[in-house]
């Protein structure tokens, strides 16, 4: 286990400089100077010239390269042109909202989704399976930047049971950071206050965030427990007595969530792009509303950055289903795939 | 006559149009062991899944009744005889579990028919593993189904019939996914532990070496009914009815050149009236078309054919 652990992550490497190098070439082909950009509109020729020198724009393509990596590495992103603060520190600050709404929105989506899809499995073509597919096909189509102002309309303004917008309210402060998740920190903190207030934030745009995952898990996971259940041990185990509910929620579902495991991790990638939009209306202060203020202001670096960063989270989530998914299934550690 | 320990009566189900079984009747006496034969389609599963409680959804039993320890399990769904009748199922790959272990699996088992604490259980297992001759019994526990060989896992699945001192085995086919050589193994271990714990057997085969060798009576099934029952060795020595005749005359150790019965199974949804062998019978006449043929007592067996004592025509056992 702990050999098919390190070939996951080593194999998890070549694909992160690739990723690094990748988005070095499309820094690249970026249509505008991004010397001329730094340098403001007021700028003269010879003030963009400096700029260019200063930043090493003007070495060749490939010295460039290999400074690109070697500063993403030691983890300088670099200066921002808009604020004119390190990027890293920046992104820093950022990234912990951003995996808290799309963490809690993935919790949300694999807790409901795996027990509706199995409901509706066993409830195959019945009306519990219908509703499911109902809501599955529903959560799929709604646009999220909709539902996301349509959940503020009732639950926000109409009802006022939720806020409309931010991670915590703000005469309460926040936690001293030490992992910059506000649900986290604040029970490290002892704030019972700060921990429910964060909870109220977070839920509307997890919400957002997670339906379509939601409907996405839900499908996968009643074809699984479909396919599963046409297996002969289901037949064996029934023969031999096992409890129905436990054939149906351990027996049966343990091998149907395998494909859905190996789903939840490509959907993280969706998550995250999904969150640009949730927390722009949400105005949730993580990298979704960096990444739209950089492209905005032609801010390369902390594109790429927010880039790469994404990248190395949907890298290392993925390494982490598949450890999940060897756990589940002992043969796939062992297949040595 | 010892009282039997499982009965079934004059059983019939059907699925949708189609009549799966019909009025099949046939008993295990304790301690006994009784084969059931027929070529696939016959319904021997269905029967076998109507003793284990397991009908498949749709199923409907317009009569008849299987009856174990003197409770109908057709009227509880199984419940009553869960742990007290042990399944061995034919194909061992597929009836465990992947992603659990195998000695979990069968604890589960324990856990909800079988007396006594967990540590009672395990204790019982690893001297259930040394029965059935599994090597290592006391790391068999930890391991996962493919870390054993094909024969190891028929032998815990027998662990697994036995785990809950059953009064009954039902194994169905039990070796056909298994090679030659292990096929033996497996054979004599069944029966070996079923005389050794006084267990009555019920065998689905359609290896008639493995019903003489096994098998004190034995049952023919042809199209969803019993065709003709009775001690193996004399339906062996002697068959009566037409298909039983032609069926043994199919077997390449006794057939004189290759035989075969023209024709095939009916399907379900399309039973003939009368005998349901008729169609591909030498000794058909008339009325063998409408009327069903009442079974007949005859030495000790029961015969589903009239004209049981007349010769079959040379060229259909040729």
């Amino acid at each position: 286990m702990a050999l098919y652990i390190l070939r996951r992550v080593l194999l998890a490497l070549p694909a992160l400089l690739g990723l690094i190098l990748l988005t070095f070439v499309l820094s690249r082909v970026i249509p505008g100077d991004p010397a001329a950009a730094l340098a403001g509109d007021a700028a003269t020729p010879a003030q963009i010239a400096a700029i260019r020198a200063q930043y090493g724009l003007d070495r060749p393509i490939l010295e460039q390269a290999v400074v690109h990596l070697r500063q993403v590495v030691t983890g300088d992103f670099g200066t921002s042109a808009f604020s004119g603060r390190p990027v890293a520190e920046e992104i820093w600050q950022r990234l912990p909202a951003t995996l808290e709404l799309t963490f809690a929105a993935l919790l949300l989506a694999t807790l409901l989704g795996i027990p509706l899809g199995l409901v509706a499995a066993l409830d195959h073509n019945g009306p519990v399976d219908h509703v499911v597919r109902l809501l599955s096909v529903g959560g799929l189509a709604i646009a999220g930047f909709w539902l996301a102002i349509m959940l503020q309309l009732v639950f926000a303004m109409d009802l006022d049971i939720l806020p409309l917008r931010g991670r915590i309210d703000v005469p309460l402060g926040l936690p001293p950071r030490v992992t910059g998740l506000l649900l986290v920190d604040s029970l490290l903190a002892g704030r019972p206050d700060m921990f429910w207030s964060a909870c109220r934030h977070v839920v509307l745009p997890a919400v957002t965030l997670a339906l379509p995952a939601l409907a996405t898990i839900a499908r996968f996971t009643r074809s699984g427990v479909l396919e599963t259940l046409q297996k002969d041990f289901v037949l064996y185990a029934r023969a031999a007595g096992y409890g129905r509910v436990r054939l149906a929620a351990i027996y049966v579902l343990r091998n149907a969530v395998t494909v859905t495991v190996t789903q939840i991790g490509l959907l993280f990638g969706a998550l995250i792009s999904g969150a640009v939009a949730v927390e722009a209306v949400f105005d949730w202060p993580g990298l979704g509303t960096y990444a739209v203020q950089a492209i905005l202001s032609a801010d390369y670096k902390a594109l790429l950055a927010v880039t790469l960063v994404v990248g190395a989270v949907y890298a290392v989530v993925n390494v982490a289903v598949d450890v999940a998914q060897a756990i589940i299934d002992p043969r796939v550690a062992e297949d040595g795939r | 006559m010892i009282a039997p320990v499982l009965s079934v009566q004059r059983l019939s189900v059907r699925i949708g149009a189609a009549r799966i079984l019909d009025d099949v009747s046939l008993a295990v006496p304790a301690g006994g062991t009784l084969g059931v034969v027929g070529e696939s389609g016959c319904g021997k599963s269905t029967l076998l899944r109507a003793i284990l409680g397991i009908l498949p959804r749709g199923a409907e039993v317009p009569g008849g009744a299987v009856l174990f320890g003197g409770r109908d399990i057709l009227a509880d769904g199984g419940a009553s005889a869960r742990g007290r009748i042990g399944f061995v199922p034919q194909d061992p790959y597929l009836s465990l579990n992947p992603v659990f272990r195998a000695g979990d699996q069968i604890l589960e088992i324990m856990r909800r028919h079988a007396p006594g604490t967990r540590r009672d259980h395990r204790a019982r297992l690893v001297e259930l593993f040394r029965a059935v001759q599994l090597p290592e019994p006391e790391a068999a526990l930890a391991k996962y189904p493919h870390q054993f060989s094909g024969g190891q896992r028929q032998r815990l699945l027998i662990a697994a019939a036995l785990c809950c001192d059953p009064a009954l085995l039902v194994a169905d086919e039990p070796t056909t996914a298994l090679d030659v050589t292990t096929q033996r193994e497996i054979l004599a271990l069944l029966q070996g532990l079923a005389a050794a714990r006084g267990l009555a057997l019920l065998f689905v085969t359609h290896d008639f070496g493995v019903l003489a060798s096994l098998c004190e009576s034995v049952t023919v099934l042809y199209a969803g009914r019993v065709a003709e029952s009775g001690p193996t060795r004399d339906v062996l020595d002697d068959p009566r009815h037409p298909y039983t005749r032609m069926l043994l005359a199919c077997h390449p150790d006794r057939a004189t050149a290759l035989a075969g019965i023209p024709g095939t199974v009916p399907a379900a949804t399309a039973q003939p009236d009368g005998c349901r062998f008729h169609p591909r019978c030498p000794l058909a006449r008339g009325d063998c078309a409408l009327d069903v043929p009442q079974p007949v007592l005859h030495r000790g067996r029961v015969i589903a054919c009239p004209y049981h004592a007349e010769a079959l025509p040379e060229v259909a056992l040729a």
